[in-house]
């Protein structure tokens, strides 16, 4: 298997064209293959839900019923949810990049755990199956909260994707627990922690989360799924359950899960500011420490989904408290990034815009998180469309763009070609545009009262939703394009360049795309950001020679 | 850079070997403390009875965990993961009953 | 000793950490037991954090109803509950001792303390197995009318009660049968004095149930 044939320049056999046939992709266990099954799988599905996004925005349009009855628009948004959150979000960039990249930043040939790597694309896959199943056998509108009691009393057939959520946790659980040991146990000869780069770092947070927190909500759907066919009365109020204890455990897991969607997005932007501003990343240590204190403080805050839930009035200001906190970490790698872009030398590259992108929509979402962490101003907001804005401001403009940033940084990577600029520019204005006005309009909105997951609205909110809806049509145009030029590049782009950025860090010092063994001996490991490595130099200059003469 | 580039490296060159009557002598302490909470829930202490319970049962499981799992011979690195794992449990419980505490 | 089959050749050992096998094949992960061992600990963390998450639906209704709960507890019988607690601890000493005596060399011995540590995991189910149709007997079950009947604390207490230890038990089972498989490798060799981290793996998890039956005891018993 392993190729000691091709110099690494010029990759005639690489991951991809190592084998052939669909059996050898489905049994392979070399981590880039899994990161591309990962890919193909969780982009699909991101088209899909973003196809029942853009439903209920055409729903929204206007007041009254167009083509989707309330209850019709309660399974889209439960399904959009699902997927978006279980299938997309949560794996999206530890599956694919965290799988690709890790483990050749580490200087390793494979994660710690090859085989159980593919067992966690399985659990994907089956739990991405059985949700699918759900579908077919009517949906279900709960949405992806899964709230008792009415999850425990509904005629839909809640089991299925309450299962799928479980199976797909137990894929997020082993991903996290792979990742965690291959971190520990696969590093390079010379590369302590301090010579990681911040991707890993971050993914290694996340991977304590996913293993620490997942296995809260597994247990708890499982309880509600006994309570439903066994006539328990665990969360059943008329049966002397708490109901607000169901929201508890589901917090506990699923309020530390959107620090899994948004670390490892932090973590892509850390390795892009400092690529493109060709300046060594300011506060490394800072940067790496917050991730593990995004990671540990994200574990204290669960409850303020539940200022009006019926908690104690103690219980909440102590959760309003502790919200607070959380910002700080995340604030001290905004200023970091920013400082290492002062006086960088800044090249406006499509995953540089992306990472501009990601601060600015980040800020956003992250600036009227704080205002929710408040316990009056919930009050007023809870449920909102306000909520709505939110949220979609951290987790797609957070987490969804640096997935596509991600995807623009290391496609070349992956793939060996490079996309087309102009289209990636046009994707990207597009795609900042129709979100702005996509989501801003609904804080206005929710501001003003109009509650979320309603599918009809007062004549007053009219402008709010027809502008949010037009803003759907510019932002989905923009994603299409921006996939299409990525899947265009994959058999028409240029010939990519070994190191395309200037990238430090040792990804960019294998073959573009790498081989299935990507290193034949012990890489020389030196400073993850230190732009005036001679090696690298030299390699690329050899490297874009040689790439040319093949473009 | 950082000495120690692989922090689980180290230790653990020989397979630590504890002797049979360390299992045993640690079964029999195992065996008393269960005697020791049973005892005690006879006593009767009212609310206070559910703290010795779970002080005898803690004390059960750090000798299991230190010596049946070996932790106590294990690399440092195995101490910290049981430790955060811990710490995050007792904070879910803590947390929980910042709300349940006060109802 | 090394007859293992389906592992690569060039990989020895024990003794061996990662990257000594550079000359052979860089990177590439094989057996490296410390790696195990974490992956392992890790997967218990989900256990724990499993069991944790019932401990404290458990620990939010006792606060809430101590005194239905201190009541229905005494429905329980300490001595049978002991017992079986005794149980799970000898079974755990023996799976420590078969360790042990496989890190000697002593296969025979390592064999009989696994074949001990599966007799009592039959043990301890089949004990459960009474005390829960003693239950049934008394119409207790979940969603039983007798139940449905009862005081809003003890329904919760029941209702705990079942899904908690029947979640161990679940665990009990699951455990012997790892044991087993483990049984079965130690006789064809696959693990043995060099290669042993399976069966400290599996003897951790089985550790682990022991650990969860230490806290259900006194939480269910012994509050009366």
């Amino acid at each position: 298997m392993s190729s000691d044939t091709a110099m690494p320049d010029l990759p005639e056999t690489n991951y991809i064209n190592a084998e052939k046939g669909l059996k050898s992709w489905l049994t392979t266990i070399d981590h880039k293959r899994i990161a591309l099954m990962y890919l193909i799988a969780i982009g699909g599905f991101f088209v899909v839900a973003m196809g029942l996004g853009f439903m209920m925005r055409l729903e929204l349009l206007n007041p009254g019923e167009q083509f989707l009855d309330g209850a019709a628009y309660n399974r889209v948004l439960t399904l959009h949810g699902v997927i978006m959150i279980f299938l997309f979000i949560i794996p999206s960039i530890p599956a694919v990049f965290g799988n690709f990249c890790l483990p050749i930043m580490l200087g390793a040939n494979d994660v710690s755990f090859p085989r159980l790597n593919l067992a966690s694309w399985y659990f994907y896959i089956a739990g991405a199956i059985v949700a699918l199943f759900s579908v077919a056998a009517g949906g279900v509108d709960t949405g992806w909260t899964f709230y008792v009691p009415y999850s425990a009393n509904t005629d839909a057939n809640v089991m299925l994707p309450m299962f799928a959520a479980f199976l797909l946790g137990w894929s997020s659980i082993l991903t996290g627990l792979n990742f965690i040991v291959t971190t520990h146990r696969l590093r390079a000869p010379g590369m302590g922690w301090r010579q990681m780069p911040l991707f890993v770092w971050g993914i290694y947070a996340t991977s304590w989360i996913a293993v620490l927190a997942t296995p809260v909500i597994g247990i708890t759907l499982v309880l509600v799924l006994i309570e439903r066919y066994m006539g328990i009365g665990i969360f059943n109020a008329t049966m002397g359950g708490d109901p607000i204890l169901f929201q508890h455990l589901f917090w506990i897991y699923s309020h530390p899960a959107v620090y899994v969607m948004v670390l490892p997005a932090m973590a892509v932007v850390s390795e892009i500011v400092p690529v493109f501003s060709q300046k060594r990343i300011f506060g490394y240590r800072f940067i790496a420490m917050s991730s593990i204190a995004i990671a540990a403080i994200g574990s204290l805050v669960w409850a303020h989904h539940m200022f009006t839930s019926g908690m104690a009035d103690e219980g909440r200001i102590i959760f309003s408290f502790l919200t607070f906190f959380v910002s700080v970490p995340s604030a001290v790698k905004v200023f970091n990034w920013l400082a290492t872009m002062y006086k960088g030398s800044i090249k406006v590259d499509p995953p540089m815009l992306f990472a501009f992108a990601f601060i600015f929509l980040f800020s956003i979402g992250g600036f009227t998180g704080l205002l929710q962490g408040a316990l009056s101003v919930d009050i007023h907001l809870h449920d909102t469309a306000f909520i709505v804005a939110h949220f979609h401001y951290t987790m797609f403009g957070g987490t969804g763009v640096m997935f596509f940033g991600a995807m623009y940084y290391w496609w070349p990577k992956m793939f060996g070609r490079m996309y087309n600029r102009t289209m990636a520019y046009v994707g990207f204005a597009m795609f900042f545009v129709g979100f702005n006005t996509l989501y801003f309009p609904l804080f206005i909105a929710g501001l003003k009262g109009m509650p979320r997951r309603y599918a009809d609205y007062l004549p007053e909110y009219h402008s709010y939703h027809a502008l949010s809806t037009v803003g759907s049509w510019i932002m989905v145009t923009g994603i299409l394009i921006l996939f299409a030029n990525l899947i265009w590049a994959i058999k028409r782009g240029k010939r990519a360049e070994r190191n395309p950025w200037g990238g430090a860090t040792l990804e960019w010092a294998v073959a573009s795309p790498p081989a299935t063994h990507q290193f034949d001996g012990p890489p020389e490991v030196g400073e993850p950001y230190d732009y005036k490595i001679p090696h690298l130099g030299d390699d690329e200059s050899a490297g874009s020679g040689a790439d040319e003469g093949k473009a | 850079m950082d000495a120690a580039a692989h922090d689980t490296h180290d230790a653990h060159d020989e397979p630590h070997l504890t002797p049979y009557s360390v299992y045993v002598g640690i079964w029999l302490a195992l065996i008393a403390l269960t005697g020791v909470t049973v005892l005690a829930s006879v006593v009767d202490m009212k609310h206070q009875a559910i703290f010795v319970a779970l002080f005898v049962a803690t004390a059960k499981s750090t000798l299991v965990v230190l010596y049946f799992m070996h932790i106590a011979f294990e690399n440092r690195v195995f101490w910290w993961f049981l430790l955060s794992a811990i710490a995050t449990f007792v904070i879910f419980v803590l947390l929980t009953f910042a709300d349940y505490a006060y109802r | 000793m090394s007859d293992a089959t389906a592992t690569p050749a060039e990989l020895h050992g024990h003794e061996d950490h990662g990257h000594e096998d550079h000359e052979a094949h860089y990177g590439v992960p094989g057996y490296d037991p410390t790696a195990s061992k974490m992956g392992m600990w890790l997967f218990l963390f989900t256990e724990l954090l499993l069991f944790g998450t019932l401990f404290i639906v458990f620990a939010a209704y006792f606060y809430k109803f101590p005194t239905y709960f201190m009541e229905a507890s005494s429905s329980l019988n300490i001595p049978v509950g002991g017992f079986n607690t005794v149980v799970l601890l000898t079974s755990s000493l023996t799976m420590a001792l078969a360790i042990a005596a496989l890190q000697r060399g002593n296969v025979k011995l390592s064999v009989k303390m696994l074949n001990a540590t599966i007799g009592f995991a039959v043990l301890f189910c089949i004990v459960k197995a009474f005390e829960w149709g003693g239950k049934f007997e008394h119409g207790i079950w979940p969603g039983s009318d007798h139940v449905s009947a009862m005081e809003f604390g003890q329904q919760v207490f029941y209702s705990l009660y079942f899904v908690m230890t029947g979640f161990h038990a679940l665990h009990v089972i699951i455990g012997a049968g790892l044991i087993l498989w483990v049984k079965k490798r130690t006789l064809n060799g696959t693990i043995s004095q060099e290669r042993l981290v399976l069966m400290e793996n599996i003897g951790l998890y089985w550790h682990l149930v022991d650990l969860v039956w230490i806290f259900l005891f006194p939480l269910y018993y012994l509050i009366s």
